[in-house]
């Protein structure tokens, strides 16, 4: 499972979990691992597991089976507050009878820790999220993205072995979202710790982790780095859940030609050879458009009629019909200023070389 | 409604109901009752003087109020009996109290965390013993405690006792009745708070490294305060004026403030006396409300 991460350690291993609530199976004979310092996203849509799956392991859930292993020691029984990992929650779930400096120190104080350290480390947490001198502020006096911060601090005063992340950016607004990612990013590095965020928010897994496990309906659909998951998915389902994507069914030839609703294309060399049912992934931002034929002989060159424009500022998506039975999405960035000049019922040529499509036989 | 300043003559004239709910149905009876606390008994109909005479005019009001005097508060004062009244009650209702939230807290927790469907029946059941007069239910006490009631006969029974005890006329008697009678008053405002704090803030106690037992002298405890004030409010302020219960169950050798009132005024026909009681009454009720009044301010302020 670890594949590139070989020269970090292992710090958490899932192994054959399972969890059932009822008749209903939330995580299914999953195993994974997560390595020391690593920034790792569980993605997913809402009800494939990965929530249950973070529970697991910060322990307010048990798992029906299997064992979690952190740095290989069997945890399950381990509950919640001997465990060496804080989590901070979606809602934050902040103490409101407690200022900000007796929210963050909340973790410290349930150890005989002195309270000249306890001052000082709390100071230091407030440093290292920028909000120093907010030590006697209540609660309901911060903004939410403050409110996030003091979890973030509170959960990382204990200097956990990991700390989970529960859709943690889910509450904020679109702006403050994409300055958070960053943030927490820069702080991972800093820290060194291990990060283990759960988010359905394919953008944010993408940014912030270094590796990311795909979930669907309790099982892991693909483990890997974020530019591995999105150019190489391994199943139709990844590819069109991460991004936008055009997915034609055909059938791959002997002479590695694939017949589909488009005609004969040119697939990449790595597909697979001679395979009946097959699935060609093509990411709309790696088609070109053109009004001539292109005379670039070995790309594939598909005529279609613009049958929706949508135009987003940085790039505008067009969907071109080929013959009445398939539809290719294709996205121009738009680099100069001018509007590019397609528009609805044009009849276009939209083109890609071989390579950049995806053969997907699952 | 845009501006504060600009509201219509029939806003103002709804919130001004409240007020004159308030003024005519315990202002102006309070006064009343603070007139005749400052009057003197008299043989008379009603039996008190003086009286207000509007005929005299002006002479006729600097007479009534020449008559007024503060006579009855000194005696309050000047008496032990009064004293020693209003120290049992206040020491009925701090006890009581006491023992309500001992017993009414953890049912309280108990219905908060039991399983959401089962929630509404357990909440009526806590409301149930309403749908019996008060009365009937602290009769129905004095026969369970009676020497030959229920209570003596299962203890009797189970060997726990070789006579009968004497439950009736006596201090554990009025903190039963007190206590099963307010205790719907006590539980209730305590499933309110507690049925609305968020779950989650004990699992990031237990997250933080916080066992459940301290997670509630924590984060549980300290969240239901307002809870508690509201239910030792209700609770404290009725059963210091309570008369009902100490009367049936109680002993004659002591006396609650309630049951001093209901003497001068019915026995001994005093009505200023019982009026002067009853404002003092007033006047010490005051004290815990306006502590409560000072706390839910600061949880207002604390933003909840």
């Amino acid at each position: 499972m670890a594949e590139g991460e070989a020269d970090r350690p292992v710090l958490v291993r899932f192994e054959g979990i399972g969890k059932r609530f009822g008749a209903l199976t939330a995580v299914d004979n999953l195993t994974l691992d997560i390595a020391q310092g690593e920034f790792f996203a569980l993605l997913g849509p809402s009800g494939c597991g990965k929530t249950t799956l973070l529970r697991m392991l910060a322990g307010f859930d048990r798992p029906s089976e299997g064992r979690i292993l952190l740095d290989g020691e069997d945890i399950v029984a381990v509950p919640p507050h001997k465990r060496p990992v804080n989590m901070m929650f979606q809602s934050y779930a902040l103490f409101p009878h407690l200022s900000v400096a007796g929210n963050i120190a909340f973790g410290l104080c349930q150890e005989n820790v002195a309270r000249a350290e306890i001052a000082a480390r709390v100071a230091e947490m407030l440093a290292l999220v920028r909000m120093p001198g907010f030590d006697h502020r209540r609660i309901h006096q911060l903004s939410g993205g403050q409110r996030q911060r003091v979890a973030l601090a509170r959960a990382l005063i204990k200097r956990p072995r990991v700390l989970l992340l529960d859709e943690p950016m889910a509450a904020l607004d679109k702006k403050l979202r994409a300055e958070t990612q960053f943030e927490l990013m820069e702080l991972q590095r800093r820290l060194g710790t291990t990060f283990v965020i759960v988010t359905h928010d394919q953008d944010e897994a993408m940014i912030v982790a270094d590796r990311i496990a795909v979930m669907d309906r309790g099982r892991l659909a693909q483990v890997a780095q974020p530019a591995e998951i999105y150019e190489r998915p391994n199943s139709r389902w990844v590819a069109d859940f991460i991004g936008e994507v055009t997915l034609i069914e055909g059938y791959l030839g002997k002479d590695g030609m694939l017949d589909c609703a488009l005609g004969r294309l040119r697939v990449p060399a790595d597909a697979p050879k001679a395979a009946d049912r097959v699935w060609l992934a093509l990411r709309p931002e790696k088609l070109r458009l053109s009004a001539e034929r292109p005379a670039d002989g070995d790309s594939n060159a598909v005529a279609g009629t613009v049958v929706e424009v949508g135009y987003r500022g940085d790039m505008s998506i067009y969907q071109v019909r080929h013959a009445e039975r398939a539809l290719l999405k294709v996205a121009i960035a738009n680099t100069a200023r001018e509007r590019p000049s397609f528009a609805i019922g044009d009849l276009v040529w939209v083109s890609w070389p071989p390579d950049v499509g995806v053969v997907l036989t699952t | 409604m845009s501006a504060p300043g600009k509201r219509s003559w029939g806003a103002r004239a709804v919130l001004l109901v409240p007020y004159l709910w308030l003024a005519a149905f315990f202002l102006v009876p309070f006064l009343i009752v603070l007139k005749i606390s400052l009057s003197q008994t008299a043989i008379a109909q009603p039996p008190y003087t003086p009286l207000f005479d509007w005929s005299d005019g002006w002479a006729g009001l600097k007479a009534f109020f020449a008559a007024l005097s503060a006579d009855n508060y000194a005696m309050l004062g000047s008496d032990a009996l009064y004293l020693v009244a209003y120290l049992k009650s206040i020491e009925v209702a701090a006890v009581s109290t006491a023992l309500l939230l001992i017993i009414g807290y953890p049912m309280a927790y108990g219905m908060a965390r039991a399983p959401r469907g089962l929630q509404p029946l357990l909440v009526m059941l806590v409301i149930l013993p309403f749908w019996t007069s008060f009365l009937i239910r602290v009769y129905a006490w004095i026969n369970i405690l009676q020497r030959d009631g229920l209570l003596n006969d299962l203890l009797l029974r189970l060997h726990l006792v070789d006579a009968p005890v004497a439950w009736l006329a006596s201090d554990t008697a009025i903190y039963i009745g007190v206590v099963y009678s307010y205790l719907p008053f006590m539980v209730l405002p305590l499933y309110a708070t507690l049925e609305k704090m968020d779950e989650q803030l004990l699992e990031a106690a237990a997250d933080l490294g916080c066992p459940r037992w301290k997670a509630f002298w924590q984060v549980t405890l300290p969240l239901s305060l307002p809870g508690v004030a509201a239910g030792a409010l209700l609770c404290f302020i009725p059963i210091t004026g309570e008369f009902v219960i100490p009367d049936l169950l109680g002993g004659s050798e002591t006396q609650m403030i309630g049951q001093t009132l209901w003497t001068e005024f019915f026995s001994n026909k005093d009505w200023p006396v019982a009026s002067a009681i009853a404002v003092a009454l007033l006047g010490l009720l005051l004290v815990p409300i306006l502590v409560y009044e000072r706390l839910q301010q600061r949880t207002i302020e604390g933003g909840r």
